[in-house]
């Protein structure tokens, strides 16, 4: 097993990568051939299988053609028209066998890949569950999902055929080769000195044509970049009469693409055919030399079938040099996924963490330091004490640390140094799931699931009846909304419920934060796109919701935290002030500024 | 595909010489399982040397040109389909350029960037194998078969029978298959769709301790995919050895027949030998061209979806007056007389409903009200970023419609809600409201829009390079930098659509108090939740629902609009009580 790998060395995937444009290799084929087996491995019989039916397919292939020499040394040449007629059945027998050999073979190999891939898939994503917050900052979604689509297709697409289609090839091939030999050697000379021909050109290229593809892949990566931003951007383009400047900039990367991608299409499709009339230069030269070396004492018979393989020979060199391709693409696929599979998860619990029962909600933050990057401290000395049942608000400037904060509290982030705890036990030696279910949280950027908005509401609670669900959106005023939408609570929300506004998405995420029942609630400006008028009406529902719970709220308006049994102002990572709304006003300090701008 | 043709015009050429040479490499081809029975049949059987020697000299000549003619085919075919992508690509985002902001709602932008992209790169593979494939594969077919009924008419009618025989299989088998493709793709964009959520929704998975209730949700798309594609993948993987089997049973009668022939003296061995070779070539390429046209179907979805862009006819374009007038925002007047408005012609509700407003040179005016209310709306109007349903709108007297899209929008800028910056430096991103700005005016900008003493502050200041969609500066900072791109403009209008949403309120007050120092003259729309933003405006719209219901300075409305009350009351602090 290799080390774990650390989030930050990870390669960026690369853009717009596709199918066999590109061959990548990966960094250590061995391992990652290692362990792709020992995903394969629990299908071991079925293998075995598979590659019983594909020796006797391949048998079958070189078996008759082979039977063209007796067929005509014996039969045609003698005039012997009963053993032809036998002949002629054993070869229709060996045909049919080798062709249900082959069907079986394919169709069981794609049962085996599919299977392969969905667990590859399925251990993948179970993986990702297990990351912490931290990966996912560092990585782009696009990126994760490339190894989702990309990558897992590669491998399906080589499990599905390449595999099976290289090692039919080299067997073909070295059958092919054994039975030249056994026809005439003197004749297999011929084909050897045109297959190292072959092997050579084919070399040189695939050297050329690797060149290239790195260079096309850079260009095509520059243009699908300048298209997604572009097209991402286009209102803004509108709004500027920008149109010209941009149809100028991609005039220059489109023709340098088109320069470079007409190189590597070039080279990598001359593959091919070369190998293609190479052979067929082969099977001139032996049809020649073979008709020389019948007059010499060959049998027509063996001519006859040596030519058949000798047609035969360009097929598998050309598989072989494809298949190679798309195989190692494939493991270089496999070897990306597997280094997410070892990016280390979650810390575990520690062995003696206690689960949370029935939390009170008594939270306690005692000289934390903490940096998303160890070395670039975000949050400085943050003290804090909040009762259970009591409301804390945070606020200052965008940038200040106050999102930060409430991520630690649920674990998404260890600190550095200090101490949280809640009803007196410090976060770290709780269980982390029965820490998070006891709290919920609201969040700034409000996402939703493709489902009904009864479950997307129940996503906090499971278990909760059609009641309890309703209820919870009465409370957080969404019910009115919901019960206009066409379909009521059984409206399918599609694409992030984008045909909702952001002020009804922040309702129901309200909402479903409210039938969790949590001690603790995290409110991070979970109203800032309600407008005011909708935010006073459920200010009641709010209040109700927030009694009895430990609630942390973060808010750009003022007017929502002037409530709060204790408000912190936080600036560049350090709480500068801290008091109840008129506590802070008499002061005249920050709070009193901020508070000054709202209002003037 | 009449619709391509001017993106292929380029490589006239190439695409006719490309067809040329594959004619060459099949005809050096198609001759040489001939050569070789002639080399069997009269070299061997008369014992001449000689004639065996030029023959096989000969075969060998023309594997020569062949490789030839593949390597300019290859050439030509890649100058082709490779020029006509690119010229596709131009094309297509040349298009979008034109597209208005309703065109644009029809499309996402991620597919949108597909289709460019990918849906492109998938008709460029397919012209090459047009050139390629498609050509030489029923050529072959077509020379091989007359050979082959040359050498024998009689042992041609297995021909006969064995190209039927597989191309129903193979049709059967892709009738069957093809079903099975197009659901394989939608659980695939299942699975896909379950993995993006679970990412953009990581945080709330996490907090609700959710992942086991996400997994079991992905092993059920996971295990519905693999089931199809068993099934779509199994039928394919037929075609192959199904393609052999028939050809073997050829050969076999092939054998059985022409054995019969030589034994009764009418057929000679080494016409048997190129009999064979001759079917297998015909039956490879009946499955090649079958393969092909496979290739062919599936990129008619991507065709689908590029001719979509292609056709769509940009809805607001420069009318004759405008393009011969040639008009310039000067004043800054705006005037709304009459305006209706809906997003979709077909809809039935208006959502801006009979707006009426002057709005004179110089003055700021706010426009407050619910979410929902076409506040933004509204506002796109004045650019003509959508176009009016009923009415006017009229900028200096003159209506929006007959002025140029480029003098207008130069006349006007706006700061978007959802706005976005590029790649590239800040200093490069300002410039794209006014590409001559010197580093003065650029500062000054940035200053007004409180946004110089954070870039200075960063190590390299107006060079500091921002990634896609400014994703390195905060959005507070992102929201003053698209101002200061916008008022680098100095426009006659200025319309700021909830653009400090994410500022405090301090440097948000500082902005508006430097923007009317640095925009004398400018008439300015700003749109607003917070009252402290809008009440020193010269007049404030209240809208609801796409009605104007209150209009008039803060003061009068104070008095006036109940509505406008509760808004105030709602943000406003018993203790502190306004000025």
């Amino acid at each position: 097993m290799s080390e774990p790998t650390n989030i930050k060395s990870l390669p960026a995937g690369l853009p717009g990568r596709r199918g066999k444009l590109f061959v990548e290799k990966p960094k250590d084929s061995k391992q990652v051939i290692f362990r792709l087996w020992t995903y394969l491995r629990k299908q071991k019989i079925l293998l075995v299988i598979i590659l019983g039916l594909l020796l006797i397919n391949t048998t079958a292939t070189i078996a008759g053609s082979y039977l063209l020499r007796p067929i005509i040394n014996k039969y045609i040449l003698l005039h012997n028209i009963p053993g032809l007629i036998k002949m002629i059945f054993l070869l229709l027998g060996i045909y049919l066998f080798g062709a249900m050999a082959a069907i079986f073979q394919n169709r069981l190999m794609i049962v085996v890949a599919q299977k392969t891939i969905s667990i590859i898939r399925a251990d993948l994503f179970s993986h990702i569950q297990s990351l912490p917050l931290k990966f996912f900052d560092s990585h782009n979604h696009g990126e994760l999902m490339s190894r989702f689509t990309n990558d897992v297709d590669n491998i399906s697409d080589s499990l599905n055929t390449s595999v099976t289609q290289f090692l039919t090839s080299a067997m073909t091939l070295s059958g092919i080769f054994v039975m030249m030999v056994y026809i005439s050697p003197m004749l297999t000379l011929v084909t050897l000195v045109i297959v190292p021909l072959m092997l050579f050109v084919a070399g040189q290229i695939i050297k050329r044509s690797k060149r290239f593809f790195t260079s096309q892949q850079v260009a095509l990566g520059a243009v699908n970049g300048f298209v997604e931003e572009m097209i991402t951007g286009q209102r803004v383009v509108k709004v500027f009469s920008y149109e010209e400047n941009i149809e100028n900039e991609f005039e220059a990367i489109n023709y340098d693409l088109r320069y470079k991608a007409t190189q590597a299409q070039l080279y990598s499709g001359v593959m091919m055919p070369v190998i293609q009339n190479l052979n067929t230069i082969n099977f001139a030269l032996t049809a020649a030399v073979g008709g020389i070396l019948v007059l010499k004492g060959l049998d027509m018979g063996g001519l006859a079938a040596f030519l058949q393989y000798s047609r035969q020979f360009g097929r598998p060199v050309n598989e072989i040099s494809s298949q190679y391709n798309s195989l190692q693409s494939a493991l270089a696929g496999a070897e990306r996924i597997f280094q997410i599979l070892d990016v280390v998860p979650e810390i575990p619990d520690e062995p003696n963490a206690r689960p949370l029962k029935r939390a009170e909600g008594d939270i306690q933050f005692s000289h934390v330091m903490f940096g998303y990057d160890p070395d670039k401290i975000i949050l400085k000395d943050i003290s804090l004490f909040a009762k259970a049942g009591q409301k804390i608000a945070f606020v200052g400037s965008t940038g200040a640390g106050k999102t930060t904060i409430t991520n630690l509290l649920p674990r998404f982030y260890d600190i550095q140094s200090g101490d949280i705890t809640i009803d007196g036990i410090d976060i770290k030696k709780l269980q982390r799931n029965s820490l998070r279910r006891a709290l919920a949280m609201v969040l700034q950027d409000t996402h939703l699931f493709t489902a009904t908005v009864m479950e997307n509401i129940r996503y906090g609670k499971l278990d909760a009846t059609d009641q309890e669900v309703r209820n919870a959106a009465i409370l957080a005023g969404a019910d009115s909304f919901i019960t206009r939408l066409p379909k009521g609570y059984l409206t399918m929300l599609e694409n992030d419920g984008g045909n909702l506004s952001q002020g009804q998405r922040q309702l129901l995420n309200i909402a479903r934060a409210t039938v969790a029942k949590p001690a603790i609630l995290i409110l991070d400006e979970a109203t800032s796109s309600i407008d005011t008028r909708t935010e006073q009406i459920i200010q009641k529902g709010m209040d109700q919701l927030m009694h009895g719970r430990t609630s942390l709220v973060i808010a750009h308006r003022l007017s929502t935290v002037r409530n709060a049994d204790e408000i912190m102002v936080l600036e560049n990572g350090e709480i500068i002030e801290r008091g109840t709304h008129d506590q802070l006003l008499k002061q005249k300090g920050r709070y009193y500024d901020l508070y000054k701008g709202q209002f003037d | 595909m009449k619709k391509y043709f001017p993106y292929l015009l380029k490589y006239k050429k190439a695409l006719w010489l490309a067809p040329m040479l594959v004619i060459v490499d099949v005809v050096c081809e198609i001759f040489q399982p001939a050569l070789m029975s002639k080399i069997v049949d009269r070299g061997i059987s008369q014992r001449n040397l000689h004639y065996i020697l030029v023959t096989g000299g000969f075969m060998v000549g023309l594997s020569i040109i062949a490789i030839a003619a593949n390597i300019g085919n290859i050439y030509y075919s890649s100058t082709a389909s490779v020029g006509f992508s690119a010229e596709l690509r131009k094309g297509m985002l040349n298009k979008i350029q034109q597209f208005s902001f309703s065109n644009l709602d029809k499309f996402s932008s991620s597919s949108l960037t597909t289709r460019i992209t990918n849906d492109v790169n998938i008709l460029q593979d397919v012209i090459v194998m047009l050139l390629r494939l498609l050509i030489r594969a029923p050529l072959m077919l077509v020379f091989a078969v007359v050979i082959a009924v040359r050498i024998n008419t009689g042992l041609a009618s297995i021909i006969a029978v064995a190209i039927p025989v597989l191309s129903v299989c193979i049709y059967f088998l892709l009738r069957r298959g093809f079903p099975f493709f197009e659901q394989m793709q939608k659980k695939l964009d299942k699975v896909n769709a379950v993995v993006q959520e679970n990412l953009i929704n990581v945080r709330v998975i996490k907090s609700f301790i959710r992942e086991d209730f996400e997994k079991t949700k992905f092993g059920i798309a996971n295990n519905d995919l693999r089931a199809m594609s068993v099934k779509a993948s199994g039928i394919v993987v037929l075609i192959m050895p199904v393609m052999q089997l028939v050809m073997n049973v050829s050969i076999v009668a092939i054998v059985w027949f022409g054995g019969n022939k030589i034994i009764s003296g009418t057929f000679q061995v080494g016409q048997l030998m190129s009999f064979i070779t001759y079917i297998t070539q015909i039956l490879m390429s009946l499955t090649m061209l079958s393969m092909t046209i496979m290739a062919f179907s599936r990129a008619g979805a991507s065709s689908e979806r590029i001719l979509e862009v292609l056709n769509t006819e940009p809805d607001i374009v420069d009318s004759p007056i405008a393009k011969k007038k040639n008009w310039l925002v000067q004043k800054g007047k705006v005037e709304f007389k009459k305006v209706f408005f809906k997003y979709h012609a077909g809809g039935n509700e208006f959502v801006l409903k009979n707006i009426n407003l002057i709005v004179h040179p110089g003055q700021t005016i706010a426009i407050i009200g619910a979410t929902g209310s076409s506040k933004s709306t509204m506002v796109q109007l004045i650019p003509r970023l959508y176009d009016v349903t009923q009415g006017n709108i009229l900028i200096d007297d003159i209506d929006v419609r007959n002025y140029t899209l480029r003098n207008l929008r130069n006349g006007v800028s706006m700061v978007l809600q959802q706005n976005e910056l590029f790649s590239g430096t800040i200093r490069q991103n300002l410039k794209w409201g006014n590409v001559n700005a010197t580093d003065e005016e650029i500062n000054a900008a940035a200053e007004v829009a409180q946004a110089h003493d954070f870039i200075m502050s960063f190590p390299k200041q107006y060079e500091t390079v921002l990634g896609q969609g400014g994703v390195n500066v905060s959005g507070g900072q992102k929201q003053r930098l698209c101002i200061a791109r916008a008022i680098l403009k100095k426009p006659a209008i200025l319309i700021l659509d909830d653009s400090t949403s994410a500022v405090d309120t301090a440097t948000d007050a500082a902005i508006r108090a430097a923007l009317k120092r640095y925009l004398q003259g400018t008439t300015t729309f700003i749109i607003a939740q917070r009252i402290s933003s809008i009440q020193s405006a010269d007049k404030i719209i209240l809208l609801d629902d796409g009605k104007i219901i209150a209009s008039g300075t803060h003061q009068e409305l104070l008095k006036r609009s109940t509505v406008y009350q509760e808004i105030y009351f709602s943000q406003e602090l018993k203790e502190g009580s306004p000025a």
